[in-house]
């Protein structure tokens, strides 16, 4: 559904975008991760045709964005970081104006608006103006905005960043019913929800693309065993820290205070061995446990394997 | 069609921020008070205590040429001033808030933006200085006499023209920059300069400020046609929206 071959983007100096390439498969719910700059924003500005490519070649449901861009803006939904609207228009307005647009009558516009709107519950806000909406009030408003035309394509920037815990599980639940109704491609950086809605992960650091893979087999082919324990003393488990840390089987290990992470890349020796050792050097510990790796450690270690390089 | 859907848009934004309110309320003050203080103001001169005789024998009975002469410095003055503020943030406005981006994600061109809001501002402008003129002209008739329609219509048109050109160059200067702030002043700077320049002798012939002494000649009486004026105010507001297009076109949003 979409597609990126060696994408640049260059700003003066600055390779915003350096080779990009990247494919995204029709139904997917495409988890776009990266760190602040990586080019996550520059991508998807550039897929809806607010941004210009420097080089390369980008394909967007079929259509050609150096051909044929016009007729994208059909075929794709877009909902930016911090989406602003007109505030002296109110939400029924605004959608009903975004479905006139795209060519809906007057009877489709009404029914869809009424739709989308008890979608992001906001039917009751219909008639209220947009200038006097909450942060999370608007960002409901531009996926509802994205979606009024049943776009192929969803393209999500940081979609629930800004949002309250309850407001971001609300549309999260959204982006999960919309999965298999269209292909969503949708940068964050909480990697929670990420590991939560999206099937597919691509990893981008500095303008390139590091890894893209299923979620699932991302996770088995690049997550390490983990294990978390909490000391009841902090200098103690310090000393314990730089103990391990000087273990062959121990890859990373993080001190928070008097918690302890640990990722390993034996987990049968770190199993015998990591609690031997606090045994013998009478750590009183709180908790002790073997976790599932999440969605952030592989970012973390591929993202820091690639700033390394 | 998708202009019309973002004209009425537009049309929407003036009516809601009271825009279209402003510039109405603005033009038709200055249109009822021109007529009025052309015939006031040589006796509220007499009423100055101790005024030497000399100063009543220097405004002599007003008429209804200074009615209008009155109607064209006052609208000439506000007019102008108006076309720059209501159009200064036009574009830089929605840049800077980033609600450009959000409208052109969807089915609009970048030449459709521009022109709704261009018209928008063309459907103020003679909306208001339609009433404004009205009120001139009513009053003018309590006050002196009957002015001629045809020829004070056709005074309005010049003036409407006039205002037009500084829309479409604040446009201009709107699409040029990033902030309303920097709008501003590149669009201030650009009056100085035409103003400046229209000033000076024989040049003044071809520049937009030429079509208001034209428009009271034909309301008056007297004076040659200013064609080379009026055709090149036309050229600048096409050539101002047609680099505007060029430029905004290719600007990353």
């Amino acid at each position: 559904m979409i597609q990126i071959e060696s994408l640049h983007k260059h700003y003066g100096a600055v390779h915003a975008l350096d080779g990009l390439t990247m494919t995204v498969e029709p139904g997917v719910v495409f988890g776009f991760l990266g760190p602040n700059g990586a080019g996550k924003t520059t991508t998807l500005r550039i897929l809806t045709g607010l941004a210009r490519p420097t080089s390369g070649k980008v394909m967007v449901a079929g259509v050609d964005l150096a051909s044929d861009g016009r007729t994208l803006s059909h075929r794709i939904g877009y909902l930016s970081e911090e989406p602003t609207f007109y505030p002296w228009l109110t939400s029924w307005e605004y959608l009903d104006m975004l479905g006139h647009l795209h060519g809906l009558d007057l009877t489709a516009r009404t029914s869809r608006v009424k739709e989308l709107l008890e979608l992001v519950s906001l039917a009751e806000a219909g008639k209220r103006r947009i200038g006097g909406f909450s942060h999370g009030m608007r960002q409901r408003l531009g996926l509802a905005a994205a979606l009024v035309h049943k776009p192929e394509v969803l393209l999500l920037d940081e979609p629930v960043s800004a949002l309250d815990p309850s407001g971001r599980k609300e549309v999260l639940e959204l982006i999960e019913r919309l999965s298999g109704q269209c292909t969503i491609l949708m940068s964050s950086h909480i990697l929670a929800d990420v590991e939560r809605v999206c099937n597919v992960v691509g990893i981008i650091s500095r303008g390139r693309m590091i890894v893209q893979s299923p979620r699932e087999a991302l996770m088995d082919r690049y997550a390490q065993p983990v294990f978390e324990a909490e000391g009841e003393d902090t200098a103690a488990v310090k000393r314990w820290a730089d103990t391990v840390r000087q273990q062959n089987w121990a890859t990373a290990v993080s001190l928070d205070g008097d918690r302890l992470r640990v990722t390993v890349s034996d987990v049968k020796r770190a199993r015998r061995e990591l609690l031997a050792s606090a045994v013998t050097q009478e750590i009183a510990l709180r908790r002790y446990e073997e976790v599932r790796p999440s969605l952030e450690d592989v970012f973390l270690q591929l993202v820091g394997k690639e700033a390394i390089q | 069609m998708n202009f019309f859907i973002v004209l009425r848009k537009e049309l929407i934004e003036q009516w809601r921020t009271k825009r279209m309110l402003i510039v109405a309320a603005v033009l038709v003050i200055f249109g009822l008070a021109s007529p009025l203080l052309a015939k006031v103001t040589p006796d509220l001169l007499k009423l100055i205590p101790n005024a030497p005789a000399v100063l009543a024998g220097l405004f002599p009975t007003p008429t209804v040429a200074d009615a209008v002469s009155q109607y064209i410095k006052n609208m000439s003055q506000f007019g102008v001033l108006l076309a720059l503020l209501m159009s200064m943030g036009s574009v830089a406005q929605e840049k800077e808030r980033g609600t450009a981006a959000m409208l052109l994600a969807h089915p609009v061109s970048r030449f459709t933006f521009l022109l709704a809001k261009f018209v928008a501002l063309v459907c103020t402008f003679a909306v208001s200085l339609a009433v404004a003129a009205l009120g001139c002209w009513y009053y003018t008739l309590l006050l002196f006499k009957a002015l001629p329609w045809g020829p004070f219509l056709a005074l309005n048109g010049l003036m409407l023209l006039v205002f037009l050109v500084y829309v479409a160059v604040t446009l201009l200067c709107s699409t040029l920059v990033r902030t309303q702030g920097a709008a501003a002043g590149l669009a201030f700077a650009a009056l100085i300069i035409v103003a400046g320049v229209g000033s000076l002798p024989r040049i003044d012939e071809y520049f937009p400020g030429r079509l208001f002494t034209w428009g009271g000649m034909i309301v008056l009486g007297g004076g040659d046609p200013a064609w080379a004026a009026f055709w090149i105010s036309l050229g600048i507001i096409t050539g101002a929206l047609f680099i505007a297009w060029l430029v905004f076109r290719r600007q990353e949003l």
